[in-house]
């Protein structure tokens, strides 16, 4: 393999971003470092507020007053897509070589553009198709994405469509230009569960076909098993693991991991309370200068008060921890009770 | 589409009918139209002969049904003043009436779509500071004040303009500049604070992730969606202007139109007048508001027309 075909399509470094709010600056991202390679899958897991999703923006350029990207860069192929001198042409990868596919299909699409317009439009920026070759491959999107009738929905407005056709559409306009990067903003939080799972099998198969690498951000970590390679999962506003979805799940290392999949309900678990973890995350207008999971952490120490590096895992491949006592199970050997139970 | 216009101006008929019924009451019911057109010298014969010629003397339903009828006819009888039929100096008004709010609301549009996007392309940035103030000035100045001021100005001082009356486009400029600056204040506050908004919703994210220009965004998807608040407003202007800003208006700049017209019509008790503008007034109104619906179906496909 020759070295360019090496390296990583996109390289996050460090990146910080904040936020300015009536109280005060609020530190979205603390020094995020990530990187996706040419097929590969990648699922950013955490609670709401841990930076999944201001990561995704930053990518796509899409972080606005109040927010700024204070430190770090972004890199695709190599080239920063954060330089303001090299702003038109990171205008020209996203929507073409990265896509986005947001959360909520209800009100991702412009209500008064009938969706064939709304995926053709991207095919003549970036491709510079006449609107009539345009209008054609739209079709061909359409059926690509499971969605019958085309030539009939093509017409349709945004609300004359369910959600999961919906969230197909904007699958369909993400995968236009057939982009090698589809990051996926929680796409399936406000569908249907049974909607989930057929959008869910979609990106995977889009994926097969196309080559796509994938950054998939989720809550869900039933979403990430099965579709996932690798997993970061985010606390506060930075990574505190990493490794692939097995080692993630099976042999988590960090304390945050073990009570985020502990409060994971199962099925074949006969618990009759869910199991949560106590307290909430830190805020981040004035973060801990440590760890930022010491005050809610069953084996917290002195050491915890300065902040663990994101180091390498022995024995695990491209896995990392960002714990000075990373066990196996941080919860069961805890003398303090872990985590607080509470009725469902 | 066309069944929509129909069944609209159906509905519109039955509001014109309405507004017949209060002017009957008012007029006829709660009003004496003998004691206002009569000089107050008239005899008692003289009256009762003037009530008989109106068909004062009839049952009220009859004279609702011969009333209706001359409506329909727009038979609005004479002019007391003018002396000839009342909608004959009607027509000959309403023209300029027309010309007044289509120059002066026209511009006001024209400007306050430009206006209010560039001051909500930085919120809080020089343009929109200088805006936002000149639009809350502007919505607050009196109409009739502005009119005043704008004839010192430019009549009175710089002497470039004339100071009142209707002749080429010269005379156009002030009363219709008066008549869109407080319109044009209200609009443009509305774009603004409407295309900020709209710039911040999800969709606007979504073309931006497309990789759309920004003029693709702002133009193609969110000025669209601020068509729709943006066209209720500017019917209301319109709405609001024939029933009452060009009143003063007119009035200040001795404009011929029908709000010129129907002050001195009341100045004179010269109620038939009154009758065919009031009438004229509100067929107007509903007119405008079928108008608005129709351009509403065209901007807004999540509307249903029934």
């Amino acid at each position: 393999m020759s070295p360019a075909a090496d390296r990583p399509l996109l390289e996050i470094e460090r990146l910080e971003v904040e936020f300015d709010t009536r109280r005060g600056v609020v530190r979205g991202l603390r020094g995020v470092d990530l990187s996706i390679g040419r097929g590969e899958t990648l699922a950013i897991v955490g609670e709401s507020g841990s930076g999944k999703s201001v990561t995704a923006q930053a990518v796509m350029g899409l972080i606005d007053v109040p927010g700024r990207i204070v430190g770090g860069d972004v890199r695709w192929k190599g080239h920063s897509l954060l330089s303001r001198s090299r702003a038109r042409q990171a205008r020209d990868i996203r929507g073409k070589e990265i896509a986005l596919v947001f959360q909520d299909p209800m009100t991702s699409l412009n209500p008064l553009i009938r969706v064939g317009q709304q995926i053709s439009e991207v095919l003549r920026r970036h491709l510079g198709m006449t609107r009539a070759d345009a209008d054609l491959r739209v079709l061909d999107l359409l059926e690509a994405v499971g969605i019958p009738a085309p030539p009939r929905r093509a017409k349709q407005y945004p609300h004359e469509l369910s959600g999961g056709m919906r969230q197909r559409v904007m699958i369909a306009m993400a995968i236009a230009c057939e982009p090698e990067l589809l990051i996926a903003d929680e796409p399936t939080t406000a569908l249907d569960v049974t909607i989930q799972a057929q959008v869910l099998e979609l990106i995977a198969g889009l994926q097969e076909t196309l080559g796509l690498s994938v950054l998939l951000i989720t809550h869900d970590l039933g979403v990430v098993a099965g579709l996932c390679d690798r997993v970061a999962v985010m606390y506060a506003g930075q990574i505190v693991e990493t490794g692939s979805a097995e080692d993630v799940f099976e042999r988590p290392a960090h304390p945050y991991t073990q009570g985020l999949i502990r409060s994971t309900p199962r099925l074949d678990d006969h618990m009759e309370r869910l199991v949560s973890i106590d307290g909430a995350p830190p805020s981040l207008l004035a973060p801990p200068p440590g760890c930022a999971f010491y005050e809610r952490c069953p084996i917290a120490e002195a050491r915890c008060a300065t902040l663990p590096p994101l180091i390498p895992i022995p024995n695990r491949t491209a896995g990392s921890v960002a714990c000075w006592r990373a066990t196996t199970n941080a919860w069961d050997s805890a003398s303090v009770p872990p985590g607080e139970l509470r009725a469902v | 589409m066309g069944r929509f216009i129909l069944r609209r101006l159906g509905q519109g008929f039955l509001v014109v009918l309405g507004v017949s019924l209060v002017v009957f009451v008012a007029m006829r019911v709660f009003g004496d139209p003998a004691k206002v057109m009569l000089p107050l010298s008239a005899t008692t014969e003289q009256r009762a002969e003037f009530e008989h010629l109106i068909g004062l003397d009839r049952p009220l339903p009859e004279q609702f049904v011969t009333f209706i009828g001359e409506l329909a006819t727009l038979d609005f009888g004479d002019s007391l003043w003018q002396r000839r039929p009342a909608m004959e100096v009607v027509f000959e008004r309403l023209p300029n009436t027309l010309m007044l709010v289509g120059a002066g609301l026209g511009f006001a549009m024209i400007m306050a779509l430009p206006l209010g996007a560039l001051a909500a392309l930085r919120p809080g940035g020089i343009i929109d500071r200088v805006t936002v103030i000149g639009g809350l000035v502007g919505l607050s100045t009196p109409q009739f004040w502005l009119g005043l001021l704008l004839i010192m100005l430019f009549a009175v001082q710089l002497r470039i303009l004339p100071t009142s009356g209707i002749g080429g486009v010269s005379h156009l400029i002030l009363p219709a500049l008066t008549l869109a600056l407080p319109s044009m204040a209200r609009m443009v506050l509305l774009v603004r604070s409407q295309v900020i908004d709209e710039l911040n919703q999800q969709y606007v994210k979504t073309a931006r992730a497309k990789g759309l220009r920004f003029h693709q965004v702002l133009f193609g998807h969110a000025l669209r969606n601020v068509m729709i608040p943006f066209i209720t407003l500017a019917g209301w202007e319109v709405i609001s202007a024939l029933a009452g800003y060009t009143v003063v208006v007119e009035s200040v700049f001795a404009w011929p139109g029908l709000g010129h017209t129907a002050i001195q019509a009341i100045q004179r008790n010269d109620l038939f007048l009154l009758q065919a503008i009031v009438f004229t007034v509100a067929i107007a109104i509903v007119l405008v508001n079928i108008l608005l619906d129709v351009i509403y179906k065209f901007i807004d496909p999540r509307i249903k027309l029934a």
